[in-house]
């Protein structure tokens, strides 16, 4: 027997989303799952009974029958009280649940023996993110947050000059640039707005730039980064800045989007009712943190009002509004969760037993088998780790020696050497033969020469520097060259010149080098070829 | 031609010379350099055939001898992979410690040049004859055992005779009083015995002296060897009295010297220790590591997928290639991740240390082979600084050079060495084909760090892996 994944209508009022679409319930089935689905779960979002049924998923009019024949359960809404009593001992559920918000309804549940992942527990790991319901859940919120506000706003998001004449193109002031944010970003200047956005991670600048924004910065020195990627509440210094340029901004923008939340807090006020006063009249305000509250002081969550001429849309449910789309991904979500539980052996035969070592899965669970597993341990390692404060230990200084070019010479070390040399100079200038002068000047003056060259050859050409230098040594032809058949007649011809030995010794010499000579230069231009931009 | 006109074409040739060498400043400028050098060869070589010091009797010899090296060389010129340079490099180099050597000899046995000299003119000669023949010897025994260790013919490790600095202080000893039988000497029979002692002596200490180094302390050989050819050059050129020889002999033999220099301070380790073997002990063996910290933690093994996935998320990438890289012929399979990356939007660049491979420069040559673009090639100093604004930083087949203990752990044996940064990253992944020590013999505390991962593995398997899940 497999398992089989239940998933009910969504009864939350207003909510159209559903748990899973057919395109995901054959690849359930692939997967060796059984999927029953209620009837009328996608009506909604505009998925027929009959889609669900053509994908191989069983339809159920009892919603009764199909919660008591489920063994996992897929949801979107946390579950409501008469929900939780339709659980079946030790059935596993699936749904956003909101435990920090909920406790009463974690208590409910861990007393029906259940297990229970909370999709709004996904730990926040790279590796995680497939299955980071809330990042695409916040990802449609933040493009439908946009939708709304073009449709609440009475001009063109677009400048443009027409034959009536010039339309100045729409401002548009993000605030939180999170996944959310940066959704509302893309699509707001994809529209062709003008969009800025202010985060409290001064690391997300260059996303708001790769999207179209402008980066709005808060001057004032405090990073923002709390555990897990998520932004931390910021101290009072920092608040008062931040209000200073949402002040500015709201004096001059046409469109504000607010998505700062601070993970199990309300959300922060940062909308003052004086700033939406002085907006301009017909400007939109979209309060995505409607739900904890809301970023503006005049939000009424879940309601659109008209405050000083401001459209203020509160709506909690964002992501419902667009409920194809939403229930795709998030059904894409749970398929993805389901992999990994089947990969870490967490679904062996017909028994859910979640591997509870696997860092993402233990993040998830809330309750297993009726034990309350939340809040989990500290995720280990976060998007962004904190920066090392480990400090080097003191270095003992370096050894002088061959290998120290830092820095002159010591005066000692100096004149040592040119004392040195002098004595050296004075020897040869003393003894040495005129002949042998010359030779020696044009030797000194050539390792100058060489000294000053190689020092320019960047260290990348260093190999194809040591094969032309070899090639280049192949100059030592030359001497076995003038040894081959020397002009004889100049010098006394009684001489008892082995000739035939210093013939072959050169034509020895002569080869040799020339492997040099041709292979030397070959290889270098061989290697110099391969070096492209 | 007449003498004057070779002597032009000899300067001609000097310069030409310089400026190849000049040329090398820069890649765009570095073809162009080399073209100089070949036209500067060819100057010296026909000014010298058709100069008064050759007769044509020598014409069939000059031609047979160069129709013969000049196919040999441009056949391993062509066939010859980059992974295998430095052993080519070393092998060419011995060709022209040999070529010294018969020259040498040949000089010697030739009394036509020393007919007319002054009596100090004579000692001097001799003494250039005896010098030229040493060095080029030396550079020919210890090139062919460079090149021997550089392509696994005989083994990487440091060969240790009982007492071998005294040995080499012997030989010296001999060397000298051979070299005062030899000026003393008054007929090339009586001077015959010296010479050859010498050689010998002269083959064995460069022998003995290569066999002595390790493998990671081969582009110091390397370099050096490449020195003693030019000196050799140089001397042959004070023994002929050519101008030519002497100036291109200093060029290359301060370039060779140059290399050296750089490569023990990139190793932060004075030259002659490395020439004297082992790891800058007396006893030669790998530093104890005793009194150095030890480090402790969890070593984090990742998988290709994994790796694939942080590669991708990342903005920023540096890859640190070693000799590893090398070995597992892994460069064409890491330009493909770069491509991948850099169409993905990720900025890739490459940390090069002076020392990784076998030879100076070695990893540029690989990867420019591999059509990895040189401006995403940095040295070590040129990005060492960004490895905190990077996002992963990928070793792929080093080790010493990455180790955090030379900055952090002054008991460490390598302390104080420069090297890459790649800790400071905000990931950095290791690939490794399992936990042994580099050739320093030093633990690497990076493998314990937190924000460290190992892919355990042959580097092309793994980073072809890698690809492909790049690519999924």
């Amino acid at each position: 027997m497999s398992l089989l994944i239940g998933v009910p209508r969504e009864r939350f009022a207003g909510e159209k989303r559903v748990a899973t679409v057919p395109e995901v319930v054959a690849k359930l089935i692939k997967q060796g799952f059984r999927v029953a689905v209620e009837a009328g779960a996608g009506e909604a979002a505009q998925i027929s009974d009959e889609a669900y049924r053509q994908a191989g998923a069983e339809v159920v009019a009892d919603r009764d029958q199909l919660w008591a024949m489920s063994d996992i359960v897929f949801k979107v809404r946390a579950p409501s009280p008469d929900e939780v009593a339709l659980v079946r001992e030790g059935a596993t559920l699936v749904s956003f649940i909101w435990p920090a918000q909920n406790p009463d309804l974690l208590q409910a549940l861990a007393g029906r023996k259940a297990t229970v992942l909370a999709m709004d527990s996904v730990p926040r790991i790279s590796r995680a993110q497939k299955l980071d319901a809330l990042s695409s859940m916040a990802n449609i919120g933040g493009y439908r947050a946009v939708i709304e506000a073009a449709h609440a706003f009475g001009r063109f998001f677009t400048g443009s000059i027409t034959a009536a004449g010039k339309v100045p193109p729409a401002k548009v002031f993000v605030i939180g640039a999170g996944v959310a944010g940066l959704a509302a970003i893309g699509a707001a200047s994809g529209l062709g707005a003008i969009v800025r956005a202010n985060d409290t991670r001064p690391e997300v600048a260059d996303q708001i730039k790769s999207l179209g924004g402008e980066y709005v910065p808060v001057n004032y020195q405090e990073e923002g980064s709390g555990v897990g990627g998520y932004a931390k509440v910021m101290s009072e210094g920092f608040q008062k800045a931040q209000r200073e340029v949402f002040a500015q901004q709201a004096k001059d923008v046409d469109i504000i989007i607010t998505t700062a939340l601070i993970p199990g807090k309300p959300a922060p006020k940062l909308i003052t009712e004086d700033m939406v006063k002085s907006m301009k009249e017909g400007s939109v305000i979209v309060d995505m943190a409607a739900e904890q509250g809301g970023n503006c002081e005049l939000t009424v969550p879940g309601e659109v009002v008209v405050r000083h001429g401001v459209t203020i849309i509160g709506y909690k449910d964002l992501p419902s509004r667009l409920a194809k789309q939403a229930s795709t991904l998030y059904a894409t979500n749970l398929l993805r969760l389901m992999e990994d539980m089947q990969k870490t052996k967490s679904l062996e035969g017909d028994v859910v037993n979640v591997a509870m070592e696997d860092e993402v899965l233990r993040g998830t669970t809330v309750i297993n088998k009726g034990e309350v597993t939340w809040p989990p341990p500290a995720p280990k390692l976060s998007a962004a780790p904190a920066a090392a404060a480990a400090k080097p230990v003191a270095m003992p200084p370096k050894p002088k020696g061959h290998g120290e070019a830092s820095g002159p010479m010591s005066g000692t070390k100096t004149a040592v050497l040119f004392g040195t040399a002098a004595l050296l100079f004075v020897l040869v200038g003393r003894y040495a033969p005129a002949s042998f002068l010359a030779h020696f000047t044009v030797f000194v003056l050539a390792c100058f020469v060489g000294y000053m060259v190689v020092w320019n050859v960047t260290p990348a050409l260093h190999t194809p520097l040591m094969s032309v230098t070899n090639a280049v040594s192949s100059i030592i032809a030359i001497g076995a060259l003038v040894q081959i058949a020397p002009d004889l007649t100049k010098i006394s011809t009684d001489l008892s010149r082995p000739n035939e030995w210093i013939r072959w010794l050169a034509v020895g010499g002569i080869a040799l080098a020339t492997v040099n000579m041709f292979g030397g230069f070959a290889v270098t231009r061989r290697m110099l070829e391969m070096f492209r931009k | 031609m007449t003498a004057s006109l070779s002597t032009v074409s000899y300067l001609a040739a000097t310069i030409l010379f310089i400026l190849c060498l000049g040329g090398l400043s820069n890649p765009e400028t570095s073809r162009r350099g080399n073209l100089y050098g070949i036209i500067g060869m060819a100057i010296a070589v026909i000014a010298t055939i058709f100069g008064p010091q050759v007769t044509t009797a020598g014409l069939p010899y000059i031609v047979g001898a160069m129709v013969v090296g000049a196919a040999v060389g441009l056949y391993a010129a062509r066939v010859v992979k980059m992974t295998q340079m430095p052993e080519l490099v070393a092998l060419m180099h011995s060709l022209v410690g040999l070529a010294a050597m018969l020259v040498g000899y040949a000089n010697f046995v030739d009394p036509a040049v020393s007919v007319g000299m002054t009596p100090a003119e004579r000692v001097i000669h001799e003494i250039e004859m005896y010098l030229g023949v040493l060095i080029g010897a030396v550079t020919f025994s210890g090139s062919v055992i460079a090149f021997g260790k550089l392509s696994a013919r005989i083994t990487g490790k440091p060969v240790l005779l009982p007492g071998r600095h005294l040995l080499n202080l012997l030989g010296l000893l001999v060397v000298i009083y051979y070299g005062y039988q030899f000026i003393n000497s008054h007929s090339v029979a009586e001077a015959m015995t010296p010479m050859i002692v010498m050689t010998v002596i002269a083959l064995l200490f460069g022998i003995h002296m290569v066999m002595a180094i390790g493998g990671a302390d081969m582009p110091v050989v390397v370099s050096m060897l490449n020195s003693y050819s030019g000196w050799a050059a140089a001397a042959t050129g004070f023994m002929l009295s050519n101008d030519l020889l002497i100036v291109t002999g200093a060029l290359v033999g301060s370039s060779g010297a140059i290399l050296s220099y750089i490569m023990c301070r990139a190793m932060n380790r004075n030259f002659l220790s490395v020439i004297a073997g082992g790891f800058g002990t007396d006893s030669g063996a790998p530093a104890a590591k005793g009194d150095a910290v030890q480090p402790a933690g969890e070593v984090n093994p990742i998988l290709a997928p994994e790796t694939a996935e942080l590669l991708r998320e990342a903005k920023s990438v540096i890859i640190v290639p070693g000799y590893g890289m090398a070995v597992a012929q892994a460069q064409h399979t890491v330009n493909e991740i770069t491509k991948a990356l850099r169409e993905k939007g990720v900025n890739v660049r490459f940390g090069i240390h002076p020392v990784a491979g076998r030879m100076p420069g070695h990893m540029n040559v690989l990867l420019a082979e591999a059509k990895v673009p040189y401006d995403i090639v940095f040295e070590m100093d040129e990005l060492n600084d960004d490895f905190p604004d990077t996002d992963v930083a990928m070793v792929i087949g080093a080790n010493d050079i990455v180790n955090p203990a030379a900055q952090e752990d002054p008991a460490s044996p390598i302390a104080g060495m420069p090297v890459l940064e790649v800790w400071k990253a905000k990931n950095s992944i290791v690939m490794k084909r399992s936990m042994a020590s580099g050739y320093a013999g030093v633990d690497n505390p990076l493998f314990y760090k937190d924000n460290n991962r190992m892919l355990f593995g042959d580097a092309k398997k793994m980073l072809d892996e890698v690809l492909a899940a790049l690519k999924a």
